[in-house]
């Protein structure tokens, strides 16, 4: 059994370095944009946060905006499973599991961020339970703690199961993944909602202290996680020569559609509050859609972040609600612009507006530095770099051409000559 | 075909070789930053939390601290670990009719608490209040001036108010702040991760963030240090003010409220009915800061002219 297990462990690694020109030169330019970002944090491992454009005044930046940005995408991939396992859809069964293995690799792009946002990452371990002193269950942090690591596990269980029984061609037993799926289902909703109550449960910043940001954050998830699911099918379709039928990526871009004005009604529900009774709670939105004016200088760095999001979603939301979103090439569009919209809404557009102005009144702004944003990169290389290699593991043996009896049967377009056994 | 077939194999081994050669010269490029690191760095990894030390573990770890601190400022320096005074329960009081914005308790505390000159370090804000307005967001943090106190302007000067429900203990992920059984909140410097989760739960914007190592003259390092206090920091923990416990706790006045020229503010033990503390707090009418945020704080605030 181990012996096996291991032979399967070989060949997958065996079959990760088989490709084409274009495949090596995709996983290596992702390679070098890790070790760019692994430099980069090297450096603010040795010198400190000061390395980045953070102050006490603005105390998080783009790490923790990605980091919840990507909890969502994380989350979303429970859009899959739902329709898959739940309402029994055909052609959502057939690529459920590369949503789950997206929802890993954004998850592993979460733990990178928080773990490159600690001021002393050489102390992590004060927050295994036991060894150190974890502060559960009062801090909301240690909560996001278990359900992030948690949600990892459920599915990186879930896949390795399901992958392995289809390269020993056996048919999964129900009894172990069926609950798990069920309660993988549950779990994603928990993640970005104990995400969203890391921001709300803050008496001392009004922008985030709103019932509102949980459901924005499961609404903006499934918005951006779908569009990237979709955005990644039709990579695959054109890449491999697994099928993945129009129907499926019909069904996500409902979704998406759906959860994109959703989303866009919740936004203007927040503005017309702040706006309307026009209290001095305000001043945080001010900053983000007019900019803010402050002893006789304006402050608006974010604005026109926030107006090309709005944008984005906007021309986004008419293709999906015309006919034109029927049309792939259209679709692809505005998936691309619900993923940047959102990235930029729900990231910086939400983290950043909860410091400025400051609980005493004050305000400074913040530019993430070129260190702080090569890091960043080095963590989205990562993670697209592990979905990629993922992928190259996943789709041969879904398609049965990579399996215990037959070994690597490639016969992909990528796979190169001399290697067709 | 043979010749043809060995010259495949070499070229492959020869390209085997060179890309072995890449990827570990692009390992060690990442790497390369790691270089600069200071010796001992990481020292005290093993350490545990404060509640979970003995005397001599303490005593241990203060041996070695003080040892750092003279290796790495040059000066020689005494830390000790002051524990809270049964019965005890501090409390503050500051009357904003005689404050007068000198931030002279702002250089004090800065001195006494050994915060960092570079970047700049300071547990005390003094903001400047056009008069009519309680909205902070008119308030201005950096004024300068050539005199103080300004025509039409008051004084209010803020610090961490050591809340009775303080929304920093509370969302720290690993108990690396906590409440004394006196009132202060305090912080296991050699505990804290840095996630400054503390950072955006206070609404009175009260702790720093050390985003380097520490930079201090060695001529305005005060060698009497505490162990949660005043001791000099490392790189990227959280601080803040803690009523100067290395000094209250032994009887004496907080520095910032020693060098206040106006004598605005008081400090003392609220559990203590002849103190003065407790007069204020009962006879005055004093208030506290964003009383709505429920945090129930120990600085009180009160107009007396």
């Amino acid at each position: 059994m181990l012996r096996d297990y291991l032979l399967f462990l070989a060949r997958a690694c065996k079959l990760s370095f088989m490709g084409g020109p274009a495949f090596y030169a995709w996983m290596i330019f992702l390679t070098v944009l890790c070790g760019i970002g692994g430099n980069a944090y090297m450096h603010q491992f040795v010198n400190g946060l000061g390395t980045t454009g953070m102050t006490d005044q603005v105390s998080w930046g783009a790490y923790i905006a990605n980091f919840t940005f990507l909890v969502g995408v994380a989350a979303a991939a429970v859009m899959l499973v739902i329709p898959a396992y739940v309402y029994r859809n055909k052609e959502m069964h057939d690529v459920v599991l590369f949503g789950e293995l997206l929802a890993i690799s954004a998850i592993v792009m979460c733990l990178i961020f928080v773990t490159v946002d600690l001021g002393r990452p050489d102390r992590f371990w004060h927050l295994i339970p036991v060894i150190g002193k974890f502060n559960f269950p009062i801090s909301l942090l240690s909560w996001d703690v278990i359900v992030l690591n948690g949600y990892l596990v459920l599915n990186l269980h879930i896949c390795g199961y399901l992958l392995y029984c289809k390269y020993h061609d056996r048919k999964p037993t129900w009894v172990f993944y069926i609950p798990f799926v069920f309660i993988a289902i549950v779990w994603a909703v928990s993640i970005h909602t104990v995400t969203a109550f890391l921001y709300v449960g803050l008496v001392g910043r009004p922008f985030w202290n709103a019932a509102i940001i949980a459901p924005r954050f499961l609404c903006s998830a499934f918005v951006a996680g779908p569009a990237i699911l979709i955005l990644a099918f039709q990579v695959i379709r054109r890449v491999s020569t697994y099928e993945i039928p129009d129907k499926g990526l019909h069904l996500l871009r409902n979704i998406v559609t759906t959860a994109l004005l959703i989303n866009l009604f919740l936004f203007s529900c927040e503005v017309f509050k702040e706006y309307y009774s026009g209290a001095l709670h305000s001043a945080s939105m001010t900053y983000l859609l007019q900019g803010l004016e402050h002893h006789g200088h304006t402050y608006n760095a974010l604005v026109p972040w926030i107006w090309s999001a709005l944008t984005l979603e906007a021309i986004a939301a008419i293709i999906l609600i015309t006919p034109l979103g029927k049309k792939l090439g259209y679709l692809d569009v505005a998936c691309f612009f619900c993923i940047v919209g959102v990235w930029i809404e729900k990231g910086m557009g939400l983290i950043v507006p909860g410091f400025i102005p400051t609980p005493l009144g004050n305000v400074v702004e913040y530019l993430p530095t070129t260190n702080e944003l090569l890091i960043c990169m080095g963590a989205w290389a990562f993670g697209i770099l592990l979905y990629s290699w993922m992928l190259r593991v996943a789709i041969p043996i879904m398609s049965g051409q990579f399996s215990h009896e037959k070994g690597i049967a490639l016969s992909t377009p990528v796979a190169r000559e001399g290697e067709v056994q | 075909m043979a010749d043809e077939e060995r010259q495949t194999v070499k070229r492959r081994s020869f390209l085997k070789a060179g890309a072995g050669v890449a990827i570990a010269g692009a390992i060690g490029a990442t790497l390369a930053p790691l270089r600069d690191m200071k010796a001992g760095a990481l020292d005290g990894f093993f350490q545990q939390h404060y509640k979970r030390l003995s005397e001599e573990d303490i005593a241990g770890i203060i041996t070695r601290l003080e040892g750092e601190i003279g290796r790495d400022y040059g000066a020689k320096v005494t830390i000790k670990d002051p524990k809270p005074k049964k019965g005890v329960r501090f409390a503050y009081a500051l009357n904003l009719s005689r404050c007068n914005g000198s931030r002279r308790c702002v250089t004090a505390c800065v001195k006494e608490n050994n915060q960092s000159r570079d970047p700049a370090i300071q547990y005390i804000k003094v903001l400047e209040m056009p008069s009519g307005t309680f909205d902070l967001e008119k308030s201005d943090h950096n004024y300068d001036h050539e005199q103080v106190p300004q025509e039409g302007k008051f004084y209010l000067p803020v610090q961490c108010q050591q809340c009775e429900n303080p929304p920093c203990t509370k969302v720290c992920p690993v108990e690396a702040t906590w409440k004394e059984p006196d009132g202060v909140t305090v912080i296991d410097y050699n505990w804290c991760i840095g996630c400054r989760y503390c950072m955006a739960a206070c609404p009175y914007e009260a702790r720093r963030f050390n985003f380097t190592k520490p930079e201090i003259p060695k001529e305005d390092i005060n060698p009497n240090m505490g162990y949660l206090s005043n001791r000099i920091r490392p790189a990227g923990v959280v601080e803040k003010c803690h009523f100067c416990l290395h000094r209250t706790r032994e009887g004496k006045n907080p520095a910032c409220l020693e060098v206040c020229p106006t004598g605005a503010r008081v400090f003392g033990d609220l559990n203590d009915p002849e103190s003065e503390i407790r007069y204020i707090v009962q006879n005055k009418r004093t208030y506290v800061l964003k009383e709505e945020a429920g945090t129930i704080p120990a600085f009180f605030y009160y107009f007396d002219v």
